[in-house]
Formats: structure tokens, C-alpha cells, sequence
């Protein structure tokens, strides 16, 4: 276990490094000279000179990629371009958000998608199944925004149950917070019950053909204690396949908050290439490449922890 | 086996209809094939019988169907129907153009991969698992951030999206091709890698291409209307359905109309090549079935 620990970690690393070069590449890359710009228009060559000395300009490519990596460890992400704030203080504000939704998304994802996958394949080929399948189907080509417009349309034009869009900190008024959540995390959260559905289907099946299942049933096991012994063989499937949704749920977030105006990660990323603020998408990148590859490290090791035999195969991987 | 082995053409021929028949016993899929038919005529010929949907009318914004305009018009008078016809296209074009290029990229990565192995395999794997769970939004926010807003650079940036699972799939089917006889008489024939790849494992390997080629224009589709939607791809005064879904929601009380159909017609789209897609998988690739 130990081995595997640190040749995961050792991959993440790689991983980050390449992620990092790759960010500083691209917005090396981007037209336009920041000290052009800060210089203004009547900048004389030795201005735009001290200008790029004092901000480490004229220092070869390496050294510039090793002092912003070096500023981004100690949480310095640069000034947004936009409204002069730290990017760290912008981030540390807009990500509580975003993870409430995707928390408040996981729970109805999970509580919606699982039962229905073991319903699903329980009572496979009847009508629940078909019930099940269809809402998967739908569930995987019904793009969320259109879902969350739909949801706007029905829930607070027509029938004014809950407002359309805003936000309420959930430390302000938490009762408040929660039906203004509601319908983003419900939007969000249905796509990912769709997939865990389909997955969870198709593990518990695999499961329940499988030769122990039916060694059980042969000494008269009850069907309910069969199912609790595949459906815990099955859940390994779905950590990994939740695991693997996570990236899809950012990206879900992104839409889902640019619909209902929630002031979270996602809005601050398409509103800052929107007025082309790089030091916050910068920093935005960085973010959540790095989470990534934590959240990724961490599902492996829950993998590999709920699965014992994954540890010997991923030697000879 | 029989000993007179019957001539390829008549084969073929009754494998084609055996399959066909297969398929036909599939009524999910049947529903599928006539959605993106209905897709592709919309697409391809609506545009010709529409009229121009950039064309406005401000005396005539929110128009309710008329036989001017058979859907009404939108919020600048523009014809509904035209708009969603001309949407259609670009969705066909995003969805088919950026599956096409991830092939063309990803197959050879793929076969090669899991014809060679070695030190090449758990390389590109690695990447490829990389590129697969990282948020695909926020890199194609970036990519728009760094190389501009336009529908070429969705249909770029889709195209690396798509890339991990042809790439993980044609990986897949070299894995088991080359471990076939007819791949280890041409190997003893002398034949090169590199022909071996083309001439064996490609044309084997199109069952799962295409079923893969089902999956990969939907979501296209979807990923080309949520950049459009997000100002990221298709800009204005053009038609998309993302960005006709970006001005509806500002008219949601006045014209719901407006942002039903774009999203229906996103949804049902992708609906049609997943319907068409599952079908294709049982009668193609029953490997892959689940």
C-alpha cells in the first residue's frame, strides 16, 4: 500500500507540473505586453525597461516560471484586473459557494441515482426498470441549462414558489440560502443521478451473475441478503464512477451558476475570460487543477483501500 | 466452417441484412434513426426552405405563429424557425466536425498504443486518464480565453474533449486484434507496424468506431450549445442554440416559447443519437454491451 501511495502521488505530481507549465505557457502566449499596458501611452523605452524589471519581465523564461510558482504556493495569485481585489481573497470567497452546490448536487445524485440503479436491476426487464432507464436516458441528453431554464420557467415565473435567481450567504440566513439552492442543486444534481443510475445498473447485474450470488441463493439465502452482498461488490464501481464525475460536475457548475446568477467558482471563471481579467483565470486554473488532482489522488486511494486486489494489479499496470 | 468458403460479396450482403434485421427489432433504436434523420433534414435542408434568420423585423419582435413566420419571431423580429434551422446546422457542424477530428488524432494514438505497448501504453493511458476526468468547462473556457470566442475554436476545443475515449477505445480494440492469428500471419509475412495498423486492426476496429462516432457528435452538440450559451462560442448576430437560449432567458416571462424550442430541439437531438447509439452497440459491438 505503501508503494502505491507514493507512486499515485509521484503521478499527481507530474501531473501538476505539466498542468502549471502549461498555464504559464498560455498566458505567456496571450497578445498584448503587460508593460505596454502599464506603461501607458507616453512610456519611453527606460520606463517600459524598469517596469519590466520590476515586475521580472526581463528575467529568462525559467526563472520567471519558478518565482510565479513559488508566489502561487504562497497564495499569491495577483491582483484582479477588474475591480483590484487579491485573486486569493476572490477565490476564498467564491469556492464555499460552488461546493455547497456540488455537496447539495452529490446528496440528490446519490439518493436519487442509487435506489433507481438497484430498483433498476433488481426488477430488470419489468416496468420499474423501464421506468428507470427512460429517466437515465433522458436524464444524459436533457442539457442542464436547458433543465435549469425549464426549472425557472415552471417554479418561479409561473408559479412563484421559489425566486428565480440571487444569492443568500449561507451564513446570513440559512433557510434563505437553501431555497435559493434548491433549483441549481436539483438541475445539477439530476444529470449525475442519470449516470449513477445507468452505473449502478449495469455493477449490480454484472454482481448478481456472478458465481457467489448464486452459491447464495443455492444454500437459501433470503433475495434481500443476496442483493446486500452484490450491491457492496457494486458500490466500488460507483465511488469510482462518482470520482470520475466530479470534472462533469464542475463543468455543470460553471452553467448552472451562470443560470441562476449564484456568485460561485464557475460565474468568476467565464466572467473573468468575459472581460479578459487574467491574473483570475490564472488563478482559477490553478485552482482547480490542483484540486482535481487531489480529489483525483484521494478517490484512487479510496479505490484501492475498498478494493485490496486493485493494489497487487496496479503493479503490473 | 464449411470447406467451400462462400465469396466475400454474398457474405457481407447477408451479414448486412442480418444485421439490419437486428436492428430493426429495436424499436428504441428505430426512434432514434428517425430522430436524427429528422436532425440531419432539418440541418442540411432547413436552412434552403427558411428564410433569412438573421433578417429582422422590429415592428414584428415576439410574432406569434403566423404563415409569415410558422414559429413567430424572436425578440428583434428574426424568424424563429429560420434561427433554429440555421442552429441546427452549426450543431451539425460542431458535433460532426470535432467528433471527425478526434478520430483522426485519436484512432492512430489509440491503435498504436495498444499495438506496441511497452513504455508507450502506460504513457498515453496516463495522459489520457488526465485529460478524461480534468473539468472539460474550464479548460475550454481557457482554451476560448487564450485563442478567442468563435465556432472553430469550439469545434478545437470539443475535439480534445472527445479525444481520451476514442483514443481509450481504438486502444482497446488493437489490445485484443493483435493478439488474433491474422495479425501474427502478417507480422510472420513481414508486413510493417504501421500497415499492420491500417490494413488489420482499423478496418476491424469500425464496429466501435462507430457506435463510438454516436456517442461523440451528441456530445458535441451539447458542449458547442453550452459555449454558446456561455458567450464562449457561436457570437452574435449567428444562430445557435446555446446562444438563442443565452437572449430567451431574458424574455422568460414575455416569450417562454423561445427557450422551449432551442432546448427541445438540443434535447431530442441528442436523444435521437442516443437512442441510435445503443441500438448500434447491440447489433455492432456486442463486447461493449451492458
Amino acid at each position: 500500500m505503501g508503494m502505491f501511495i507514493l507512486r499515485r502521488a509521484f503521478s499527481s505530481v507530474v501531473v501538476l507540473f505539466l498542468c502549471s507549465v502549461a498555464v504559464f505557457a498560455g498566458v505567456r502566449a496571450l497578445p498584448g505586453d503587460p508593460a505596454l499596458v502599464m506603461a501607458g501611452e507616453n512610456a519611453t523605452p527606460q520606463l517600459i525597461a524598469a517596469i519590466r524589471h520590476q515586475f521580472g519581465l526581463d528575467q529568462p523564461l525559467p526563472v520567471q516560471y519558478a518565482d510565479y510558482v513559488s508566489q502561487a504556493f504562497h497564495g499569491n495569485f495577483g491582483i484582479s484586473t477588474t475591480d483590484q481585489i487579491p485573486v486569493a481573497t476572490i477565490l476564498a470567497q467564491r469556492i464555499p459557494v460552488t461546493l455547497e452546490l456540488a455537496f447539495l448536487a452529490i446528496v440528490i445524485g446519490v439518493l436519487i441515482g442509487v435506489p433507481a440503479g438497484v430498483v433498476s436491476a433488481v426488477r430488470r426487464g419489468k416496468f420499474a426498470d423501464w421506468v428507470s432507464n427512460g429517466f437515465g436516458l433522458i436524464g444524459l441528453s436533457v442539457p442542464h441549462f436547458w433543465l435549469g431554464l425549464l426549472a425557472i420557467l415552471v417554479f418561479a415565473v409561473r408559479l412563484h414558489w421559489l425566486p428565480a435567481s440571487g444569492f443568500v450567504g449561507l451564513a446570513e440566513d440559512p433557510v434563505e440560502n437553501l431555497r435559493r439552492m434548491i433549483m441549481p442543486a436539483l438541475v445539477l444534481g439530476t444529470g449525475l443521478s442519470a449516470v449513477l443510475m445507468r452505473q449502478t445498473r449495469s455493477a449490480l447485474l454484472g454482481q448478481l451473475s456472478e458465481d457467489y450470488v448464486r452459491t447464495a441463493r443455492a444454500k437459501g439465502l433470503s433475495q434481500r441478503a443476496q442483493i446486500r452482498h452484490a450491491l457492496r461488490n457494486s458500490l466500488t464501481t460507483v465511488t469510482t464512477v462518482l470520482g470520475l464525475q466530479l470534472g462533469a460536475l464542475i463543468s455543470g457548475a460553471v452553467v448552472t451558476e451562470q443560470i441562476f446568477v449564484i456568485p460561485g467558482f464557475g460565474k468568476l471563471t467565464v466572467d473573468a475570460v468575459l472581460q479578459r481579467n487574467y491574473p483570475v483565470i490564472e488563478g482559477v486554473v490553478i485552482v482547480t487543477v490542483f484540486g482535481y488532482v487531489v480529489v483525483n489522488l484521494l478517490v484512487d486511494l479510496a479505490y484501492a483501500w475498498l478494493n485490496p486486489r486493485l493494489r497487487v494489479a496496479g503493479a503490473s499496470r | 466452417m464449411s470447406v467451400v468458403a462462400a465469396p466475400m460479396p454474398v457474405a457481407s450482403v447477408r451479414r448486412g441484412v442480418r444485421l439490419r434485421r437486428r436492428f430493426l427489432r429495436r424499436p428504441m433504436a428505430i426512434v432514434g434513426l428517425v430522430l436524427v434523420v429528422l436532425f440531419l433534414a432539418l440541418a442540411i435542408i432547413g436552412p434552403f426552405l427558411t428564410p433569412d434568420p438573421l433578417a429582422q423585423e422590429l415592428t414584428q419582435t415576439f410574432a406569434s405563429p403566423s404563415a409569415h413566420h410558422l414559429l413567430g419571431t424572436d425578440d428583434l423580429g428574426r424568424d424563429e424557425l429560420a434561427r433554429l434551422a440555421s442552429g441546427a446546422r452549426v450543431s451539425l457542424v460542431a458535433g460532426v466536425l470535432s467528433t471527425a477530428l478526434a478520430m483522426v488524432v485519436g484512432v492512430p494514438i489509440g491503435l498504436a498504443s495498444g499495438y506496441f505497448k511497452g513504455w508507450l501504453d502506460p504513457v498515453v493511458m496516463r495522459l489520457n486518464d488526465t485529460v478524461l476526468a480534468f473539468p472539460f468547462l474550464i479548460f475550454a473556457v481557457g482554451f476560448a480565453a487564450i485563442f478567442g470566442a468563435s465556432l472553430r475554436n469550439v469545434v478545437i476545443a470539443l475535439s480534445i474533449g472527445l479525444l481520451p475515449t476514442i483514443v481509450r477505445v481504438s486502444r482497446g480494440e488493437a489490445l485484443v486484434l493483435r493478439e488474433l492469428d491474422f495479425v501474427g500471419g502478417a507480422v510472420a509475412d513481414g508486413a510493417r507496424p504501421a500497415g499492420i495498423m491500417f490494413r488489420y486492426l482499423l478496418p476491424n476496429s469500425f464496429n466501435a468506431l462507430i457506435v463510438q462516432a454516436t456517442v461523440g457528435i451528441p456530445t458535441g452538440i451539447i458542449g458547442e450549445a453550452v459555449l454558446s450559451f456561455l458567450g464562449l462560442g457561436v457570437q452574435p448576430p449567428g444562430a445557435s442554440w446555446g446562444l438563442m437560449l443565452t437572449s430567451a432567458q431574458q424574455f422568460l416571462s414575455q416569450a417562454p416559447q423561445l427557450a422551449i424550442y432551442p432546448g427541445a430541439l438540443i434535447a431530442l437531438a441528442t436523444l435521437g443519437f442516443n437512442l441510435l447509439g445503443d441500438g448500434l452497440r447491440d447489433v455492432l459491438d456486442p463486447r461493449e454491451r451492458r
